[in-house]
């Protein structure tokens, strides 16, 4: 369908626009790419009454890097982190997981923190938030900034802790060390479909062992999840066949993933065993090929 | 603030200045509004690719942007590619290898080649196919699409040499 009305806002500044996400509270969504909203809007799932664009303010789309730290600014275009130097060298299971975000067009448009907030729990951006332990800074004109760790962000189906009027200002993500390997294998009919099911893994290894492993998933729930049982069997442990294959099916084990057209649950319980384990044995193997 | 906005814009080099709801999408302000009606409309979610534009010189689609959201920019509808001497190749190379039957997805497959044909690097075939992944064709098969793509991409290598 066509879209609803509504009245649009477009704040030279970014104070300008939280004071009317103040105003507006609940009534008001943010718009950054609108490649999740507008169709929502259309198909009547959401129907805001005022919509701040979020375009118009400059400097919301830096890649800054601190310590070990990427910060990548709300409106940087999934494109512009896509062809990052940066984030290819110090966020591999960013830069692994962003070509598989829908097409070229819609990753011209979408954004890293529009992505993060609409929180699709099949959607890959907040499935990578949540294995490297990102940390969502969210603003607002009455509280400024406050910085809400991934594990605590994502609530449900399309659900996150951001207040009626805050906004996402930035994700803070641990870099890569030069010990980690990282994979992100997702199952999708074609090429840029929404994923049915996909795994985010990330292995550090130290002389031949797994010193740690962060797996999150994607398209098992209404949101994503990290699989912190299969995490513990391979902390610490040899990268055996048992192991990895022990790891794998705990990641599936106590899932209870929708059935729809696209796979059911069954299928879908069974696709994170098989993406888990493809996604240590690429990661480990890059871990052990890298150089530092 | 109101529910109408005035867009400013660059549609294939032309300036304009025009005032519509601020809920019209770029398709429809350049279907309706502007009667470029070379661009189509799809499944209108972001899915098809018939919508594709050029917007600052980039893919976007046309369905998922609101006009007002052009503000500023320069846009690009298969109207303009064609006075663009850079895409005759590529209508002499599709012509050649039968890329299109209904022409519907044609536009927007027009404007994601135009941004291949453009880039710094040529691409192989798998990247071709990759970036052409976001189109939909119900007629061709999309062979004869691809075909003629490596072909226009062949003979613009050529006319550089």
């Amino acid at each position: 369908m066509k879209l609803p009305a509504f009245d649009y806002h477009a704040p030279r500044s970014l104070d300008h626009a939280l004071e009317l996400l103040r105003e507006h509270g609940d009534e008001a969504r943010v718009l950054a790419g609108g490649q999740s909203l507008l169709p929502m809007m259309a198909m009547r799932l959401a129907r805001p009454s005022v919509l701040v664009d979020f375009g118009q303010i400059s400097s919301l789309d830096g890649i800054t890097v601190t310590d070990d730290t990427v910060s990548l600014g709300a409106m940087l275009r999934e494109r512009q982190a896509e062809e990052s130097d940066v984030v290819r060298r110090r966020l591999p299971l960013l830069a692994d997981a962003l070509p598989l975000i829908g097409h070229d067009a819609i990753r011209n448009r979408g954004t890293i923190g529009g992505s993060i907030a609409h929180a699709d729990p099949a959607a890959e951006i907040p499935t990578v938030a949540l294995a490297l332990d990102a940390s969502i800074v969210v603003v607002s004109a009455d509280r400024g900034e406050r910085a809400i760790a991934a594990a605590d962000f994502f609530q449900g189906f399309l659900t996150t802790s951001i207040e009626d009027d805050e906004a996402v200002l930035r994700i803070e993500v641990p870099a890569a060390s030069p010990q980690t390997g990282t994979s992100f294998c997702e199952m999708a009919r074609r090429h840029g479909d929404f994923a049915i099911v996909g795994a985010a893994v990330a292995v550090d290894v130290h002389d031949g062992r797994i010193s740690s492993a962060r797996i999150a998933l994607m398209g098992v729930d209404g949101l994503p999840l990290r699989r912190t049982d299969a995490e513990h069997i391979l902390a610490g442990s040899a990268p055996t066949a048992a192991c990895l294959e022990a790891a794998a099916e705990a990641a599936s084990r106590d899932l209870n993933p929708p059935s729809d057209m696209h796979g059911s649950s069954p299928y879908r319980k069974h696709m994170a065993t098989v993406l888990v384990r493809r996604g240590l044995d690429e990661a480990l193997r890059r871990a052990q090929e890298e150089p530092a | 603030m109101s529910d109408r906005v005035t867009v400013q814009v660059a549609v294939n080099g032309v300036p304009l200045s025009v005032e519509v709801e601020a809920r019209t999408t770029l398709v429809d302000f350049l279907r309706d509004d502007l009667e470029l009606t070379g661009t189509h409309v799809g499944c209108e979610q972001g899915v098809c690719g018939a919508c594709t534009v050029l917007v600052d010189g980039v893919a976007a689609r046309s369905c998922l942007m609101l006009a007002v959201q052009a503000s500023e920019a320069d846009v690009t509808t298969t109207e303009g590619l064609a006075n663009d001497s850079r895409m005759a190749v590529v209508y002499d190379a599709l012509t050649e290898s039968h890329a299109f039957q209904c022409g519907f997805c044609t536009p927007g497959f027009l404007a994601q080649i135009a941004t291949l044909v453009e880039a710094s690097s040529r691409p192989d075939e798998a990247a071709v196919r990759a970036a052409l992944s976001g189109n939909l064709c119900r007629c061709t098969g999309y062979e004869s699409i691809i075909d003629g793509v490596l072909l226009a991409l062949q003979q613009t290598t050529e006319n550089e040499s």
